[in-house]
């Protein structure tokens, strides 16, 4: 767990205080989705996590919208590493998110006219997702650009089975549907509470029992062993 | 771990030379905010026509919808408190405020459709509204947005035995009830959205009020 034993793997590449140890990519790309979680073990990006999961349709969108911005901007943050001084570095992440924001919410807009719609401002509101610069800061910044892109592209996979694990469910006790399609018949009398902002806070807090747990459950086991 | 390098943001970058110069900083900064204001007005530029091309058509689906297809559709804009053919000038015709007027196979006017807004219980329900300028009798109306409470006001969109009340109804004016009704000029409000049901007869009823004047000084003209 200490910088100190990391040895330099790769000499082209000088050793950037900060900087994530080198690893294997499959590692970049898994810490995302497991134990990096952005939503449910690093708490960021909860506040579109929150708004936009009363249907799965609005969470694929916001997912595919964030991974695009994500994958895009880490890339772009990577290549530019040594050209962006570090006094204004943090300016100039922002620029680079909100310009790829700006270009997928035109986008929506144009070619997915409904979905724009349904989702408002929590597209352009990625621009000050925790996830997106976080990752910039703390990772793209400081390695190669194909690191980047496996550890964005984790990440942004990590943050769509999070959101649209909370979306499929507030949808399917909420609504009675999944992805529009009535599941228990028309007599189903939802509990409308559990898409409402109410209902988010309490999936959200559910979900984060299940990793509390599981994360105990896992330190359990893992005593016994070294016992 | 000792938690220093983490505590003062990332250190100096590699090369010496990377950093302080006030003018380095400046000019890269600016040539970032050039590229990024390029990149956006190209793509500005190449999505405008599409996202136009759908507001045009959400507009007419709404309005074919209220006015049940009409065999033929004109447009009619307010210039100076009167209608006329042609738009206002030095206005986006899309943002010009507008009736659209349905007429049958044989010519004869059958109904206008005109957008109006009203606040409803959490958000200003905007709707499309067709009525007869002759009987003030309404031929329908659609939702074009709204962000009421899912599950409750929402039901103004989602549920069709509301809607399905209006075609036919007198605003002379339009009034709600909450119990079901005869009435030529009364509809059954949604229970739980008694708010935003009477927001949608409040828009009807501003929309009939405001318009039918204009639209009879309009016919009177002689159509000019």
């Amino acid at each position: 767990m200490t910088t100190d034993t990391v040895v330099a793997a790769d000499a082209a590449e000088p050793i950037v205080p900060g900087a994530p140890p080198p690893g294997p990519l499959w590692l970049d790309f898994w810490r995302g989705i497991a134990q990096d979680n952005p939503v449910m073990i690093q708490m960021l990006g909860l506040c579109p996590s929150m708004a936009v999961s009363n249907s799965l349709a609005n969470g694929i969108g916001m997912s595919a919208a964030v991974i695009f911005v994500l994958v895009m901007s880490s890339v772009l943050v990577s290549s530019l590493r040594k050209v962006i001084p570090n006094e204004v570095r943090l300016a100039s992440y922002i620029l680079i998110i909100a310009t790829f924001v700006t270009i997928s919410d035109l986008v929506m807009q144009a070619y997915f006219p409904l979905l724009s719609n349904t989702l408002g401002p929590f597209v352009p509101l990625i621009v000050v997702n925790c996830i997106i610069l976080g990752r910039a800061e703390a990772f793209a910044g400081k390695v190669k650009p194909l690191r980047a892109a496996v550890d964005a592209l984790g990440m942004g996979v990590g943050f769509t089975v999070a959101l649209c694990s909370i979306a499929a469910f507030r949808e399917v006790v909420g609504n009675g549907t999944l992805l529009g399609y009535h599941l228990f018949g028309l007599n189903y009398e939802p509990w409308v509470f559990m898409i409402m902002p109410p209902g988010g806070f309490l999936t959200m807090g559910l979900g984060f029992l299940f990793m509390g747990w599981w994360g105990e459950r896992k330190k359990a086991k893992l005593a016994e062993v070294t016992a | 771990m000792t938690g220093h390098e983490h505590a003062h943001g990332a250190p100096s970058a590699p090369t010496p030379d990377a950093g302080s110069s006030a003018l380095r900083l400046t000019v890269t900064l600016a040539l970032f905010g050039a590229l990024a204001g390029a990149v956006l007005a190209y793509t500005y530029q190449k999505t405008l026509p599409p996202i136009r091309k759908f507001a045009g058509e959400r507009v007419e689906i709404a309005v074919k919808e209220v006015l049940g297809a009409p065999a033929k559709l004109d447009t009619l804009y307010l210039v100076g408190g009167k209608l006329s053919k042609a738009p206002p000038a030095g206005v986006d015709p899309l943002e010009a405020v507008k009736v659209f007027i349905g007429s049958n196979a044989q010519g004869e006017q059958t109904g206008a459709a005109v957008e109006e807004a009203a606040p409803g219980f959490s958000s200003d329900v905007h709707l499309m509204v067709g009525f007869n300028p002759s009987t003030s009798a309404l031929t329908g109306f659609k939702v074009l947005a709204q962000t009421e409470t899912p599950g409750l006001g929402d039901k103004i969109v989602k549920d069709s035995s509301f809607a399905k009340q209006f075609p036919g109804k007198l605003a002379n004016p339009l009034k709600g009830d909450k119990n079901p009704t005869t009435d030529p000029s009364t509809v059954q409000t949604i229970t739980g959205a008694t708010i935003t049901s009477k927001a949608v007869i409040k828009v009807i009823n501003k929309a009939v009020e405001t318009w039918k004047p204009r639209l009879d000084a309009y016919a009177k003209g002689g159509g000019q």
